[in-house]
């Protein structure tokens, strides 16, 4: 009994989804109810997970499910995450009647596969996990049925997926075949190193997993499908797969793996140094804002990995520390994007920008202080968010690694700045509407302020990802 | 605890940035309210500057006014302090800070509420970076700094405005994000970023080539020295003129701070190893922008030029590292921030009037604006160095350590002089002497009384520095003369090792 006490917000998310669900099908004209439900829900698994052990690391289920901090953290990033995406889009799907009893639903279970990933210990688990949240996430990115781009990318997604998918599987199965179990504990301890067979394993997983948080070279399906998808879905994906999919990053390369690190951290270096170059190159051109979010997202998964390419404590924490940062910069952008608003009609493309300084003083400064954020500018939090990182890889004397990522960063800094310069430079357009909902608003202003004010307390966040030791 | 007077010094532009960001007016054509309160904090803290000048003790060398506390746990103290050096600098700050307060709010005409709050975050930024005591401090003021600069180009800026202003936020950012790895590294080899530390520890000699050339390349870019100074006269000409004063007035001094207090203070073997490098730079720098400056035909574009010119001095009395040339480059900043910002401030004052920066559009200004061609005149010799003015002690004092370092090199420099000293004579005889032949000039009138406080304000510091220049030494001649003393020691103890790796 302690061990369904202990995964507690797992159970009651996946109730509730099937109440949810059972309750939208019988009471017509449920949409709301259910949608204010799985939002009440998801705070509820939060307070669950406070209400676990925090600091002590519990394996559950003959090893292969775990809970300890890291997944405590995460998983109330995840949660949080997913309520504040469900709050700030309300009004989005009501406008286009996207509102209905399975969009929440999908959510959750998305949310639920999350979370079981983040506690994987286990292949097998770790597999069940990806697949419940790749799957909602496919229907999820093609949510808006009439529209034939919104198709498109969930059927894009879908295809690529499943084929990363079936990679990460074979990766897995070559991993039993060498290691002979799929307990990433049990792995640990029988392995024997220069075993051809595990790194083709490691190779192929790796692959799978750079897909899902798209990470160059397997980043193909992100512009796309970022694009296509119905902006509150592109929230969704920029902001909360990536926690969990960088969980399971940190678990499987250091749990079972942590001894074959001369063969993974080459990899690892690879993939971040290429995000980081090619997401600063291939956004220059973008004049679609929700691609050039894809492009931007694809270069800040390179700085994670580049943490986690350090092969240490301090690196891990400094990645986690940085998606924490992202996940709250990415909202704020996101927050100002459903603000575009004129006329019962979204824009999203750069040019709609022109001017924005004129019209909406206040939007455009807090727009502006979220992209001088992501380019990583100081005093701003991504700033801190890129020492930590590039602290934790100087400290491991992996000096060309710093040197590319932070020339990228000037790189990148251009095509933020181009958007500066759209707002603050350009002659003004039509006003947009100003009647946005309160937890816009709000998501706005708390985004924002966090983001600016993070230089007086540089320590809290510190201080909690500090608690993350892995090695 | 004392009461903290540098915090205060950084925070009250801030605050009262923060009062005109909620100030609710909309007709900018009445905005007095704000322009009060961006005059009242500026002026405020030029006060207090001056009240932290007089509490100054210059009869130590030790940092002064220090306060320390815990910022980032176990990597960066939020530290500041001054010494002879930086004090010098905050003073200048200020002062420039308040005159363009006062140019702008009579000359900008749309958006001045947000011009003011760029330029007071501008200046607390600028306090920053002086009295920082701590490399990330000091990194995170030095590039906070282009978020104001970068709109303040890009909003009220010229045709060319966008592309002068990316130039300048881009070189900046690249040559800085090398200082900020080299400023980790510093922090893992050393275990510390805390600048005083640093001192006393020293640096390890295998790794202070590498790290001097990181920091050098920020501030290269940032000084300008040749071949990095092209961003300058872009930026120069396409900023509005208050912009264009704080870009020449303080902005450069930063980097020119940065090589005494860091590239001589933390890496000396390294500063004396690539000191050939610095000297040659600076030479190009004197002769060919000197050159370029005599054929240029907007005014701006050649003070932009002149300004190259003027800080190819300032590094090459640094790295002359005897009392002589730092306390040169040292006055010829201070005196390079007044006159500079004084000449830009002149061209501002005939662009408002003929909108026209073009020296063909001129010519013959004496007789319609003779209290403009007076204090014109002025700052055109102080720029080229005329004896009386602070401009020549700063000249003098650089190539008096030049040439005891090294004597080819002083005779190259005292070349630029002659060539500084024909470009601004032509300028100004082009722009104030010769027939009036431009009927647009006829109806213009003389300076007003605002414009005639502020070059005031700049002509009797130009003047009296130039007289008597022992309140800026006896300021700085301690701190200066410790400063060669570590370096020479640093040397006498390091150099023979690194001569027998070598």
């Amino acid at each position: 009994m302690d061990n369904l006490n202990l995964i507690s917000p797992e159970i009651f998310i996946s109730l509730s989804i099937m109440f949810l669900l059972i309750f939208g099908v019988f009471k017509k004209n449920s949409s709301n109810i259910i949608y204010n439900f799985s939002i009440i829900s998801l705070l509820i698994a939060m307070v669950l997970i406070f209400n676990n052990p925090f600091n002590i690391k519990i394996t559950l289920f003959t090893e292969s499910y775990v809970i300890d901090y890291l997944s405590s953290f995460m998983k109330v990033i995840t949660l949080l995450g997913g309520v504040f995406v469900l709050i700030i889009s309300s009004r989005y799907l009501r406008l286009f009647k996207m509102l209905q009893i399975e969009y929440p639903i999908l959510i959750l279970s998305s949310i639920l596969g999350m979370m079981v990933m983040i506690s994987a210990n286990d292949l097998i688990v770790f597999y069940i996990g990806l697949e419940l949240q790749s799957l909602s996430l496919y229907v999820l990115a093609s949510f808006n049925r009439d529209q034939l781009k919104s198709s498109e990318a969930g059927l894009k997604y879908f295809v690529l997926s499943a084929l990363s998918s079936g990679l990460l599987l074979y990766g897995c199965s070559l991993i039993y075949g060498f290691s002979g179990s799929t307990n990433f504990n049990v792995i640990s301890d029988n392995m024997i190193s220069n075993q051809y067979g595990l790194t083709f394993g490691i190779v192929f997983i790796l692959v799978g997993l750079a897909f899902k948080i798209s990470a160059v070279p397997f980043h193909m399906w992100a512009p796309d499908v970022y694009e296509g998808s119905p902006t509150s879905v592109t929230l969704f994906f920029a902001v909360v797969p990536k926690i969990a999919a960088l969980t399971v990053f940190i678990r499987f390369l250091y749990v079972p793996f942590i001894n074959m690190i001369d063969q993974w951290q080459t990899i690892l270096v690879f993939i971040s140094i290429a995000s980081m170059i090619f997401g600063a190159v291939a956004a220059i051109g973008q004049t679609n804002l929700k691609r050039l979010v894809a492009y931007s997202s694809i270069g800040h998964i390179g700085y994670a990995l580049a943490g986690l390419s350090t092969a240490s404590n301090e690196g891990i924490q400094s990645s986690i520390v940085y998606i924490s940062i992202y996940i709250v910069m990415n909202l704020g952008l996101f927050s100002c994007l459903f603000m575009m608003k004129r006329n019962d009609q979204y824009f999203e493309s750069t040019d709609d920008l022109s001017g924005l300084s004129k019209n909406h003083p206040l939007l455009s400064l807090s727009l502006m202080i979220i992209l001088f954020s992501l380019a990583g500018i100081p005093p701003l939090a991504g700033f801190f968010a890129k020492l930590y990182i590039f602290k934790s890889v100087i400290e491991q004397s992996m000096y060309f690694l710093a040197i590319v990522g932070l020339l990228s960063t000037v790189i990148a800094a251009f095509y933020y700045l181009r958007i500066i310069k759209i707002i603050y430079f350009d002659e003004q357009k039509e006003k947009y509407d100003t009647d946005h909902s309160i937890w816009l608003r709000l998501s706005l202003a708390l985004s924002t302020l966090l983001i600016l004010l993070y230089f007086i307390f540089p320590n809290k966040l510190v201080e909690i990802v500090s608690k993350i030791i892995i090695i | 605890m004392d009461f903290p007077i540098l915090s205060s010094l950084i925070l009250f532009p801030f605050i009262g940035a923060l009062f005109l960001l909620f100030s609710k007016e909309k007709e900018y054509k009445n905005f007095n309210t704000g322009k009060y309160v961006a005059l009242f904090t500026s002026s405020a803290n030029f006060l207090i500057s001056i009240y932290l000048w007089y509490l100054f003790d210059s009869s130590t060398s030790d940092f002064q006014f220090i306060e320390d506390k815990e910022w980032i746990k176990g990597f960066v103290n939020y530290k500041i302090g001054i010494d002879g050096i930086s004090i010098l600098f905050i003073v200048l700050t200020t002062l420039i800070t308040l005159l363009c307060i006062i140019s702008v709010t009579n000359t900008i005409k749309i958006r001045l509420r947000d011009f003011l709050i760029a330029i007071l975050v501008m200046e607390s930024l600028m306090i920053g970076v002086f009295c920082s005591l701590d490399l990330v401090i000091f990194y995170l003021f030095f590039e906070a700094g282009l978020i104001p600069m970068f709109l303040i180009i890009g909003i009220w800026g010229g045709t060319r405005r966008v592309y002068a202003s990316f130039k300048f936020f881009l070189y900046t950012l690249l040559g800085s994000v090398l200082m900020l790895v080299a400023i980790i590294s510093i922090y893992w080899i050393s275990g510390t970023t805390d600048i005083i530390q640093l001192y006393e520890l020293g640096i390890d000699t295998k790794y202070q080539n590498l790290l001097w050339l990181a920091f050098f390349s920020s501030f290269a870019v940032k000084t300008p020295m040749w071949p990095v100074h092209t961003w300058l006269p872009d930026a120069h000409v396409e900023a509005p003129t208050a912009g264009s004063v704080l870009l020449a007035a303080i902005l450069l001094k930063m980097a020119g701070y940065g090589f005494i207090r860091f590239s001589l203070g933390l890496f000396p073997i390294a500063s004396e190893l690539f000191t050939p490098f610095v000297y040659s730079l600076s030479l190009i720098a004197i002769i060919y922008t000197s050159f370029v400056a005599l054929m240029q035909e907007d005014m701006k574009k050649l003070i932009a030029y002149s300004s190259v010119a003027h800080m190819g001095f300032v590094t090459l009395g640094i790295f002359t590292n005897n009392q002589q040339g730092i306390e040169g480059s040292i006055i010829q900043m201070i005196s390079h921030g007044l006159v500079s910002a004084a000449l830009f401030l002149c061209v501002g004052v005939v662009y408002d009037r003929v909108h026209s920066r073009l020296i063909k559009t001129f010519g013959g200004l004496v007789s319609v604006m003779p209290k403009y061609s007076i204090l014109f005149m002025l700052f055109t010799l102080a720029s080229l160095g005329l004896p009386g003015t602070s401009g020549f002690i700063g000249e003098f004092l650089i190539l008096m350590g030049a040439f005891k370092d090294n004597f080819l090199v002083a005779v190259i420099a005292s070349l630029g002089v002659i060539l500084g000293a024909a470009y601004m004579l032509w300028l100004y005889r082009r722009v104030v002497f010769g027939k009036l032949t431009n009927n647009e000039l006829l109806k213009i009138p003389d300076l007003n009384s605002s414009e005639k406080f502020i070059l005031w304000s700049l002509a009797i510091p130009v003047l009296f520095f130039g007289f008597y220049p022992e309140p800026l030494i006896n300021t700085m001649e301690i701190s200066v003369k410790d400063l060669i003393e570590m370096y020479n020691f640093n040397l006498n103890m390091y150099m023979p090792e690194v001569q027998n790796n070598g």
